[in-house]
């Protein structure tokens, strides 16, 4: 078992963006590709535990359209539209996203970038920080979807 | 108050639930009854008051007395709600992450083999 957390950080800047770092053991031709290819999408960009994407959408070119659809094959389900910007293979992805809770948050602006570091990926992310109402909208939300409590230990993300 | 190992992990299983975050995020904008917290949930008010006692065994949150009622707040030295959000958040990218990590590894022989 790796111990991924590690591999993670996660931090605020300022008031207004988050920044995730992340190491890939794979070239940043395939990490770009995963985050691109509605098939490879649907393998890994699923939150908590049970949740599926049966629809992906995924038109990537400038000005091409995002669709994630999740459910949690219990009557739950959400989700999230938007549009690539900036698209330059295989080292940096600029989109917007909005989830529909189902009224839509404000846009997400999100950049990712994936340099090369050793024989993997170093991917940094980084994305608007959304405000407290939004905050309190996604987090009940996630409740009321019922996420039981099959999260990774917090102990474990300090 | 300087937090002890024990008080530490009372903290991170209180958090460790996805219910328990969101009454934390509810309180962080403004003082709750009982009543009000099991509404939006959608949860009976047995199971908010279990919760309760978890979050408030933690640390997390503190209660005072008005007449018969007992409204709950989040406690002086307890997490921001924007903290709440950022661990939710941190939990859904690394499963994500994690997932991705075996998807990148089934991707490596599609390019054909080495060795």
């Amino acid at each position: 078992m790796n111990n991924t957390m590690n591999k993670m950080t996660l931090k605020t800047e300022g008031d207004r963006y988050v920044v995730v770092t992340r190491r890939f053991a794979a070239p940043p031709e395939a990490v770009y590709r995963a985050h691109t290819e509605p098939k490879l999408i649907q393998k890994w960009l699923l939150g908590p535990d049970g949740w599926t994407m049966p629809v992906c959408i995924s038109d990537a070119k400038p000005g091409g359209k995002i669709r994630y659809e999740w459910t949690n094959g219990k009557g739950g389900g959400f989700h999230l539209t938007g549009k690539y910007s900036e698209l330059e293979p295989y080292s940096r992805i600029v989109h917007v996203e909005r989830m529909h809770l189902p009224d839509p948050t404000p846009d997400n602006h999100v950049e990712t970038k994936f340099e090369p570091d050793g024989a993997g990926t170093l991917m940094t992310l980084r994305m608007t920080l959304p405000n407290a109402e939004v905050r309190a909208a996604m987090l009940a939300t996630g409740m009321e979807h019922g996420m039981e409590a099959s999260y990774a230990r917090l102990e474990q993300m300090i | 108050m300087v937090p002890t190992m024990s008080t530490l992990d009372a903290t991170f299983s209180a958090l460790a639930d996805p219910t328990r975050r969101a009454i934390l995020s509810r309180l962080a904008q403004g003082e709750a009854t009982v009543m009000e917290l099991a509404e939006p949930f959608k949860l009976s008010q047995p199971a908010i008051s279990q919760h309760l006692k978890v979050l408030e065994s933690a640390g997390l949150i503190a209660r005072r007395i008005e007449g018969t009622k007992r409204p709950r707040r989040l406690a002086q030295a307890g997490v921001e709600a924007i903290d709440v959000w950022l661990a939710m958040l941190r939990e859904a990218l690394a499963k994500n992450y994690d997932r991705l990590d075996e998807v990148l590894a089934e991707m490596k022989p599609e390019k054909g083999k080495e060795r």
